[in-house]
């Protein structure tokens, strides 16, 4: 009844970036017509929630799966630093050829992050807003 | 009422309730230094302790009774939790008035797990599925078995 038991710990961050959905393979009205404002030529902006996962083993001796004092650091480094007050298209280089809709910045994101040592990265789920999510495992 | 075996996963239905417990703790490990307990466990090292109004979710899993239309009775559940968490941990000081704490740092982590402990042989219809525990919106820690979980780990 009670097999081994996995623990992942979560931790929520926030970045405020902006960005512009926009494909140069597409034609300015098919733009329009597949992201509509989401398309407007000078971009717009969120309030992102980022839910960074992270599981393994518990250290008996910290009672941890990844110590908050080393993910924090290392989050803010590696993502918030980067992305924070950005604009996501012209400022965070992956993002030259490929459309920053949320789906692609989680995958970004997960990229990013999953170097973390002191732990193994299982999920990433940002909030683009408080209505939509999106959520990238690997 | 019938015959259960494994449910399937196109029959299953989760099952959450949300409880709260503010309860005090502090992180440290009596085989460390006290620099080292500083340096690895921070602010949550200060030996007077600190608190946090905890919440924690518990999810069941089961396929509905096609009787009650129900996977368990979520006042059953309701009073599991109050007996078990509620008043075992509310108001407490984890390392010190909690038995099953005892010898363990309080963290997010092993507070769940001993939350699955406690709740897992309790849970009569459907299965524990999940406990998550929230520390604060920001940070917080899932349990859950570790055969019915996504990720093979290490």
């Amino acid at each position: 009844m009670n097999g081994p038991l996995k623990l992942s710990l979560t931790r929520r961050y926030r970045f405020s970036a902006s960005h512009r959905l926009h494909s140069p393979n597409f034609s300015e009205a098919e733009n329009q017509r597949l992201y509509g404002k989401c398309s407007n030529p000078y971009g717009h902006g969120h309030n992102y929630v980022l839910e960074v996962t992270v599981t393994g083993p518990v250290d008996p001796a910290t009672g941890m799966v990844a110590n908050v004092g080393e993910l924090d650091p290392f989050v803010e480094r590696e993502i918030v630093e980067a992305f924070d007050h950005k604009y996501l298209n012209e400022e965070i280089p992956e993002f030259g050829a490929c459309v920053p809709t949320t789906e692609n910045v989680c995958r970004e994101v997960y990229r990013r992050l999953k170097t973390f040592p002191a732990a193994r990265l299982e999920r990433v789920r940002i909030e683009e807003t408080s209505k939509n999510s999106f959520e990238f495992a690997g | 009422m019938e015959g259960k075996g494994v449910p399937g996963e196109d029959a299953m239905i989760r099952v959450t309730r949300k409880v709260e417990f503010s309860a005090a703790h502090y992180y440290h490990n009596p085989d460390f230094s006290p620099e080292e307990n500083r340096r690895v466990f921070g602010k949550c090292n200060n030996p007077h302790g600190h608190g946090h109004n905890y919440v924690l979710e518990v999810t069941v899993a089961g396929e509905p009774d096609p009787a009650t239309g129900m996977v368990l009775d979520l006042k059953e559940l309701k009073d599991i939790l109050q007996r078990e968490i509620v008043d075992r941990m509310d108001h407490r000081h984890l390392n010190h008035e909690v038995p099953e704490l005892a010898g363990k740092i309080p963290t997010c982590e092993n507070i769940a797990a001993v939350i699955w402990n406690l709740l897992a042989p309790k849970i009569m219809q459907g299965r524990l599925d999940r406990v998550r525990l929230y520390e604060s919106p920001d940070l917080f820690a899932d349990c859950t078995a570790e055969s019915n979980g996504t990720g093979a780990r290490a």
